[in-house]
């Protein structure tokens, strides 16, 4: 270990990095998380002879890497003790909008650029009445949630939009990489991934949003401009939102406004089961990524033994409820407050 | 007198949290019709004894006797059966609930069916009995804070509690209204209660109380008759040491002008703040707690907008939206409430002591670790912050040492001009004289300091000169060793402006 | 400002007459006493679910498992009723009754006792609820044709051709009214909700109050699951499906505060009228059923501002001309 000279040499001796103990590694979330995973992986493998085949894997990354994108920026949505609940009414109306567009016979990147650009224009009005009205979150996102849902029942009623250009159809439907085969949206989540792991854990701004997770009113005090970071989360959010209705459309080739419907509650429980305290300054994009692993390829592999989806969501909620309570009944026991 | 039994007793009460020994061995009783009054630095166990007495803790050692018979509080409950009710420090009520509601919330007439009519009934005469000018339908938040005191002083007689014990309830009252608290103690002294009486104002414990019990780092270390002894015994007790060589003043050359304000106002909290500091130089900044101190203060560093008035630095004036403004023009504010305002407890100690100058740890747009790890260790070193590793989470550490990690992520930002806002408030002795010594560093480094805080003996043994600000106002300006009459440096002169008094009663 | 929030129900009641006069004066069909009752009938459930949303919420807590444990406990009594066909009716509600706050006591229980935060708790029951429909019934319905004569008759009763859900719905109100206002454990609730920490000063448990509030949420969702499988005569996974933010957005507008301790019955019974009126007055002024979803979220949004500005974002009153002005404006 090595010692700078301290101007003043102090009257303690305070080591620079917790000593490395075992037990504490392996307590940590993330690596019950891979424990989680790798029974998921083995128990799949065994049960079903399809699941390791690289286009099956594929091809089930499709049904969760949309969601995916968008759990990594409510992640940081809740570890600012925000959250939004709007992400999927966000995702409808920008759907709704590359819908006519299609209609209107507009190309791809038309196409796209809409779908991202009513994205953002939501999450902008989230973050606006979010830092103006200093209202809880979860209220103000019930409400825009009925709103953009409203603008899309309204638009369409019980109609559908499906004339979409090929080459946009595409996007969705076809290997970005051929092989190994990875589709457009697990490759943009994986590179978002990343992005979002370096931003929270290497950048100022990263560390600023812990800060105010930890303690909002501190975090001013600290110089750190909140309520910015709020809005600009929330407008991030519905970019994110605006990106997964691009790929999902994309991908089912039909706007309907049910589109997404109910999706807010899987991507809060991704990141929830990642380890993001909902009472906020804790959690880890690694963690996230680790639980979207967990829960896309556990669904997968349940699909595949031909559970009902319904089931699926006994077993993804009790998996919820269980890893929450697990650590809390466990601290109990050993009598650690 | 002694054959008169006691109505209340502790005897040999010893409370422990981890790494803490908050109360050990203390033993002192009550007596009916006489006001004890509890003193003690922050941190000595008085609020301690105070939880015990309203069954908030359960003690880990000795006896609570009520009337001689020895009782066991495992809620409040408990001890209101028994005959003890609190004023707390902090109002501790509930504001969208009418008034009476607030006076029996815990223990309605009626059992589990509530009784509205009695309720109200038994308010009225109660608030009544006091002579409170607000009816009980009123809903809490409607009320004025005087009057709030007087909602929870009613709540105590509800219980027609022979204990009641006070816990700061002069803090945030005005002269007037104080006047009318001591009417209404002498009256329940009268009715044969025995009251508790905690306080930092030596002339509040001398005009009220009739004993004296000094607790110091949670063990009881004198009491007696309030008659027999002086206000220097009293503070030598609490402190452990004569008073005069608590704050030992260094003489400090003033360097030129560093921070100007001018008329600065705004709607509702503060008026026409005007002042000057020079580079070394140290200000106290006294007035009574909400006399608009820490909001002016705020509004300086950004935290709120002034609607009035000009902040200059240097001789330049600035513009500041938010803290980063004032962050970037040299100026640090340490908050007064540490868990509240200054502290990120699920974070590292580094993560902390970096937090307000995370900008100067950036190489290529990321942090750098080993950047940031030598301000941990220079800052936390030079603060002494005892702990075992500087990634340690900051809830982990002791309440002195949390404090140190939120000045050293100030002096991170390498101010020119530092605010301190209560910097001692609740941290132990030996912490607080640690701190003392280390704002005369700052001075000697060159700093200009703020200091605000409502202990008397720290502004005055700290401070070069000292403003007091009386509701929203400055009222008086002292300057250490000049001054004559109601301007004297002098602890009379200061409390009588603090309180608001005509500069002419003062004078007398 | 101020007197919105002082007269807040009455303002309510006037926008709601209001509506309801411009309504009747574009579509006369809406303005009769028959249609009257027909939106009183039509609301009955939201009015039950937004009182038992507004004892969770007034503990700072939200239960969004409510119309999953609805479906799941509606599915549950119509399975009860095949095997048990023809027991007097209250004895489907008295077993709702039990399934429900059973259901709800699972929630209570996981936030009170192991300080789970009650968005997690039950957003995780939401699913598991849903989902044991299937797993229970096997992914089938329950139809009428299932149901027995008692089952499906007791909630068309009528009387004074008001429907015997509305009455219930009366009737639940009139219980929560007494509980919330002549109650300890009433009480209790908006002390806790209103400042935990001096509830605990006055001997108030939050545990106890936590358990209580969840468990008559889950109540109500329970017998309102019962009423609703007889009434629409069916049960299967999808009823009332995202009708838990319906609920809460009835919450929101009557004046609960998500912020707890803030809420009362009249409001909480106002809001959820407001969007009852909404929802019945749409087809009968010929605009799309669709547009509900968009007014609701923009009325809450309404509410909610309005709301927040009223309270403002608090400067101390120090100055003693503010508090003088203060005073006087209290006047």
């Amino acid at each position: 270990m090595m010692h700078d000279p301290s101007p003043t040499p102090s009257r303690y001796t305070v080591e620079d990095r917790a000593p490395r103990k075992l037990s504490s590694f392996l307590l940590r979330w993330e690596s019950i998380l891979v424990m989680m995973l790798a029974t998921v992986i083995i128990g799949n493998t065994l049960k079903s002879p399809y699941f390791l085949d690289p286009f099956n894997l594929a091809d089930a990354t499709y049904n969760f890497s949309e969601k995916a994108i968008m759990a990594l920026i409510m992640a940081l949505l809740i570890l600012v003790r925000e959250i939004d609940l709007s992400v999927a009414a966000i995702l409808a109306v920008s759907s709704l909008a590359i819908g006519f567009m299609g209609d209107a016979g507009y190309g791809t990147l038309a196409l796209v650029l809409t779908g991202l650009f009513v994205g953002t224009l939501c999450g902008a009005f989230n973050g606006f009445l979010v830092t103006r009205s200093g209202v809880p979150s979860i209220v103000i996102t019930i409400g825009t949630m009925s709103l953009y849902r409203g603008i899309t029942q309204v638009s369409l009623g019980d109609q559908a939009l499906s004339t979409f250009p090929q080459s946009y159809l595409d996007l969705g439907q076809t290997y970005f990489i051929d092989w190994p085969p990875v589709p457009l949206s697990f490759f943009i989540f994986l590179v978002l991934a990343c992005v979002f792991g370096v931003f929270l854990h290497k950048t100022a701004i990263g560390r600023q949003l812990f800060a105010i997770g930890a303690n909002p009113v501190a975090a001013r005090f600290s110089g750190i401009r909140v309520d910015r970071i709020r809005f600009a989360l929330f407008t991030v959010s519905g970019l994110l939102a605006g990106l997964g209705a691009v790929l999902l459309t994309a991908r089912i080739g039909v706007m309907r406004p049910n589109i997404g419907l109910g999706w807010e509650l899987d991507i809060i429980t991704m990141v929830i089961l990642g380890g993001v305290a909902i009472s906020g300054g804790v959690g880890t994009i690694g963690g996230v990524v680790l639980a979207v692993f967990v829960l896309g390829l556990s669904t997968f592999g349940l699909a595949l033994m031909n559970v009902p989806g319904i089931v699926i969501n006994v077993l993804l909620g009790l998996l919820l409820i269980i890893s929450i309570a697990a650590p809390i009944l466990i601290r109990m026991a050993t009598g650690k407050r | 007198m002694t054959e008169i039994s006691p109505i209340l007793a502790l005897a040999n009460v010893s409370k422990s949290f981890p790494g803490v020994r908050a109360l050990n061995d203390v033993s002192f009783s009550l007596y009916p019709g006489e006001v004890t009054a509890l003193i003690g630095e922050n941190g000595a166990g008085k609020s301690t004894i105070v939880k015990i007495l309203t069954g908030i803790y359960i003690p880990d050692g000795g006896e609570i006797r009520v009337n001689g018979a020895t009782q066991h509080f495992s809620s409040p409950r408990d001890s209101w059966g028994a005959g003890i009710a609190a004023i707390h420090q902090e109002t501790v009520m509930f504001d969208e609930l009418s008034v009476a509601e607030n006076i029996f919330m815990g223990h309605m007439p009626g059992g589990h069916l509530i009784d509205w009519r009695d309720t109200k009934a038994k308010a009225r005469a109660l608030l009544a009995s006091i002579e409170a000018d607000f009816d009980a339908d009123a809903k809490l938040k409607t009320l004025s804070v005087a009057q709030k005191h007087m909602v929870e002083i009613t709540r105590a007689l509800s219980h027609d509690a022979n204990v009641i014990i006070m816990d700061e309830p002069t803090a945030s009252l005005s002269r007037h209204e104080i006047d009318e608290l001591f009417r209404i103690v002498a009256q329940l002294k009268a009715e044969g209660r025995a009251i508790i009486f905690i306080s930092h104002k030596f002339d509040e414990i001398f005009r009220l109380s009739d004993r004296f019990v000094c607790l110091r780092d949670g063990e009881k270390v004198g009491e007696g008759m309030t008659s027999d002894v002086s206000e220097p015994d009293l503070v030598r007790m609490m402190v452990g040491r004569p008073v005069d060589q608590v704050f030992p003043k260094r003489d400090i050359p003033l360097g030129p002008t560093v921070l100007e304000i001018d008329g600065l106002s705004n709607a509702t909290e503060f008026a026409d703040v005007s002042l000057k500091l020079r580079k070394g130089e140290i200000l106290g900044l006294y007035g009574l707690v909400g006399a608009g101190r820490s909001e002016a203060m705020q509004a300086v560093f950004g935290m709120s907008k002034p609607t009035a008035g000009r902040v200059k630095m240097n001789g330049q004036e600035l513009t500041i939206h938010e803290p980063i403004d004032a962050i970037h023009a040299g100026i640090s504010y340490v908050p007064e409430d540490r868990q509240e305002q200054g502290a990120f407890l699920p974070l590292g100690i580094r993560e902390n002591i970096t937090m307000a100058s995370l900008s100067t740890h950036v190489r290529n747009f990321l942090l750098s670790r080993r950047s940031e790890q030598s301000a941990a260790r220079a800052l936390g070193g030079r603060l002494s912050v005892k702990a075992a590793h500087w990634e340690q989470s900051l809830g982990e550490l002791s309440g002195g040492n949390q404090q140190k990690v939120v000045i050293a992520k100030w002096l991170a930002t390498k101010p020119k001009l530092i605010i301190l806002d209560e910097p001692t408030k609740g941290i132990d002795v030996g912490s607080k004289a640690a701190v003392h010594d280390f704002i005369g560093e700052l001075a000697e480094d060159g700093l200009a300091v703020i200091l605000i805080s409502s202990e008397l003996p720290e502004i005055m043994g700290l401070s070069d000169r000292v403003i007091v600000m009386h509701e929203g106002r400055i009222a008086a300006r002292f300057e250490r060793g000049v001054g004559t009459g109601a301007l004297a440096w002098s602890a009379e002169a200061i409390v009588a402006a603090a309180t608001g008094a005509p500069i002419e009663e003062r004078a007398a | 400002m101020s007197v919105f929030l002082k007269y807040r129900e009455w303002v309510l009641a006037a926008i709601i007459s209001l509506m309801v006069t411009g309504i009747s004066l574009y579509a006369p069909a809406f303005g009769t006493l028959d249609n009257a009752t027909g939106v009183l009938n039509d609301t009955a459930f939201l009015f039950m679910m937004s009182l038992a949303q507004m004892v969770v919420i007034l503990t700072r807590g939200i239960d969004l498992s409510v119309a999953a444990n609805l479906a799941l406990t509606g599915m549950l009594t119509g399975i009860f009723n095949e095997v048990f066909p023809d027991l007097p009716a209250l004895v489907y509600v008295a077993v709702a009754l039990t399934l429900g706050c059973g259901l709800g006591l699972i929630n209570g229980t996981l936030i009170a006792l192991l300080r789970i935060p009650p968005i997690v708790v039950t957003l995780g029951t939401l699913a598991i609820f849903r989902g044991m429909i299937v797993v229970i019934g096997g992914g089938s319905q329950v139809n009428t044709s299932d149901m027995s004569a008692s089952f499906v008759g007791f909630p068309k009763l009528s009387f004074l051709s008001l429907s015997s859900v509305f009455w219930i719905a009366a009737i639940v109100a009139l219980l929560a009214w007494f509980f919330l206002s002549l109650t300890r454990a009433g009480r209790g609730l908006y002390a806790v909700g209103g400042n935990p920490v001096a509830a605990r000063y006055c001997g108030i448990s939050l545990p106890f109050q936590q358990v209580l509030a969840y468990a008559i949420s889950g109540a109500v969702a329970g017998m309102s699951g019962y009423l609703w499988v007889a009434r629409y005569g069916v049960a299967y996974v999808e009823i009332a499906s995202g009708y838990e933010l319906t609920v809460i957005a009835a919450c929101v507008i009557g004046g609960v505060s998500i912020g707890g301790g803030v809420g009362t019955v009249a409001g909480t019974l106002l809001g959820a009228l407001f969007v009852g009126v909404i929802v019945n007055a749409l087809p009968v002024m010929q605009v799309s059923p669709f547009w509900q979803m968009l007014i609701s979220g923009a009325v809450i949004l309404a509410a909610v501002i309005i709301n927040a500005r009223a309270e403002g974002r608090g400067l101390k009153l120090i100055l003693p001309e503010a508090r003088r002005a203060a005073a006087q404006a209290k006047r």
